[in-house]
């Protein structure tokens, strides 16, 4: 057990020194989130924020953080594709530990590259003039783990049926575009006609981004109306979802790499 | 002593395959022996040895490993292995001692640090034992690997499979984009760690010298066993020896060798006599007509390998 525990700790921590190591990565970390927040968030409080009554401000912001953990853990799992064109992964694959242990390995290391990320963003929210009290923070922390534990057991999921990074790159514009939309990070969506409201129903985002505004809104006078779902409500779905995208995913992708 | 590995009627056929790429291979490996599986390419080598790493399910047959069989009990096998790859599998993100840490933790031998320095002290005086065997310095294993040459790549995964001191190493191709002088090494310290005793190397190789060395070689084509044995029984498997003999008065030597119940062939250069190395000797001393030439012909595995390859499938 211990064994399982340092291997999934050590494999986490090869994510975390790849992405301190590449500059370029690291400065997309910080840049990207001035931009959505900033930019977006700004002209879209300036155009219709004054006029909904709510800040709009604070709804990008959360749903921005929420997008970008879920996101950026799940697409962190592909790099697991990354590994075995470079060969790389044949080393992780013959070492005596559980194929569990592999994924959640990665899932760990992937999930603290996004955490790594969340900051960037609340620094830069803070700097933007979102102001986020310390029960705020305490409570988003948690939250934001959650979030990042799902988006990569999501990314694993995704992962069981891609073979190449060619086809990765191909098919995760296509699952994440849409559920940027569908799971309301820049627009409520708790008014939608009934199609796109099914769709959202069915987009995993759509719970990682109303659990971290749960945490977020707590208490507050617009609560009702920027979040969807009670923080208990949400955080069960993504239990149980993350367990079986979890069994799913790591069971194909085993079988992808065994029987050829 | 039981055999450290047992192949029985391996079959592997990937899918979509219309052909087996490997079909209906045994063989045994005795413990510290030295092993070689040599093929051309796509004769099922690396199909083979990803089998026996546990890296691939078979299609059907038995593969038991240090006493496990490789399907039922996969991580008992894989901690009895080491493996360099075909193509170096290390982390190019990661310093020459990372990837050797992420190794030895992986493998159970030692806890996870973050920094070389937190590592035991035990980990740290193997680390520099086995570079120094390699010909690593200390300034090399902190470097990235990405600065590494191919030679240092493979001296590092030498230092690498070795760390948790495998029962079995295995090498696939290991020599492949190598100049010769770091292969050559690379046969240096193989050397060194077998004479160490405990570890039984099993190389596949389509390289022919590489193999000569080895106790055992098997060589596979078309997926299929075409010949095994020591270098010896397979050049004595394979090509026959002869001695091609002339004469002034060649139908003298040919009546007389006819007498001797030899066969033998005929042709504008003299005869050629299909004889055993060791029986040359008597051949000639049975002979009264005066010999004008002598030759001998013992083959080069080489020769014995490259009369195998042409056969068809």
């Amino acid at each position: 057990m211990m064994h399982q525990l340092n291997a999934g700790m050590t494999l986490a921590y090869r994510d975390v020194l790849k992405l301190l190591r590449d500059r370029g990565r690291l400065v997309a970390t910080f840049v990207f989130p001035f931009i959505f927040i900033g930019i977006l968030g700004g002209s879209l409080q300036s155009s219709y924020g004054q006029t909904g009554g709510m800040n709009l401000f604070d709804f990008v912001f959360t749903g921005i953080l929420g997008q970008t953990l879920f996101q950026s853990a799940a697409i962190g799992i592909i790099s697991l594709i990354e590994d075995r064109e470079n060969d790389f992964s044949q080393e992780v694959f013959i070492a005596p530990i559980s194929r569990y242990t592999i994924i959640m390995g990665k899932i760990a290391g992937e999930g603290l590259v996004a955490l790594v990320q969340a900051v960037g963003i609340l620094v830069f929210a803070r700097i933007l003039g979102v102001s986020i009290s310390l029960p705020q923070l305490m409570r988003s922390v948690p939250a934001m783990v959650a979030v990042c534990l799902f988006g990569g057991a999501f990314g694993v999921l995704v992962l069981g049926s891609i073979r190449t990074q060619r086809a990765a790159n191909m098919v995760f514009p296509f699952i994440m575009l849409p559920q940027f939309f569908l799971s309301g990070v820049f627009l409520p969506v708790d008014k939608q006609k009934p199609f796109l409201s099914a769709l959202s129903q069915l987009s995993p985002m759509r719970y990682a981004v109303d659990l971290i505004r749960g945490t977020f809104y707590m208490g507050r006078a617009d609560e009702a109306e920027a979040v969807l779902k009670s923080v208990p409500f949400n955080l069960g779905l993504m239990t149980v979802l993350f367990v079986v995208f979890l069994v799913i995913g790591t069971t194909r992708f085993v079988k992808q790499e065994t029987e050829r | 002593m039981p055999p450290i590995i047992q192949v029985e009627q391996l079959v592997k056929r990937y899918r979509k395959a219309e052909q087996n790429a490997v079909d209906g291979v045994s063989f045994t490996v005795a413990p510290d022996s030295f092993f070689a599986l040599l093929g051309p390419n796509g004769a099922g080598k690396t199909t083979a040895i990803s089998i026996l790493t546990t890296t691939l399910t078979p299609t059907s047959g038995l593969v038991v490993v240090a006493g496990h069989d490789v399907v039922q009990d996969p991580d008992a096998v894989r901690r009895q292995l080491g493996i360099i790859f075909q193509k170096p599998s290390l982390d190019l993100n990661l310093s020459a001692e990372e990837n050797v840490r992420l190794h030895a933790v992986l493998y159970g031998l030692y806890p996870w640090r973050p920094f070389y320095r937190l590592m035991p002290a035990a980990y740290r005086k193997q680390v520099d034992e086995l570079a120094a065997v390699v010909g690593l310095t200390s300034a090399e294993m902190g470097q990235a690997v990405r600065t590494f040459s191919g030679g240092m790549k493979r001296k590092l995964e030498i230092v690498r499979s070795l760390i948790h001191r495998p029962r079995v190493l295995f090498l696939d191709e290991p020599t492949t984009g190598l100049d010769p002088a770091s292969r050559r090494g690379l046969w240096e310290y193989l050397g060194q760690v077998r004479a160490q005793g405990g570890t039984t190397v099993f190389l596949t190789t389509h390289y022919l010298e590489e193999a000569e060395d080895a106790d055992q070689i098997c060589i596979l084509n078309h997926g299929r066993v075409v010949s095994m044995g020591t270098a010896e029984t397979i050049k004595g498997d394979l090509v026959q020896n002869w001695v091609r003999l002339d004469a002034a008065d060649r139908d003298a030597l040919a009546a007389e060798l006819t007498a001797l119940g030899r066969a033998y062939e005929r042709d504008g250069e003299g005869l050629t006599v299909p004889v055993e190395a060791a029986d040359v000797h008597a051949l000639l001393r049975g002979i009264d007509t005066p010999l004008t030439r002598v030759t001998t012909h013992t083959p080069t595995l080489e020769e014995a390998y490259l009369e195998i390859l042409e056969r068809p499938a």
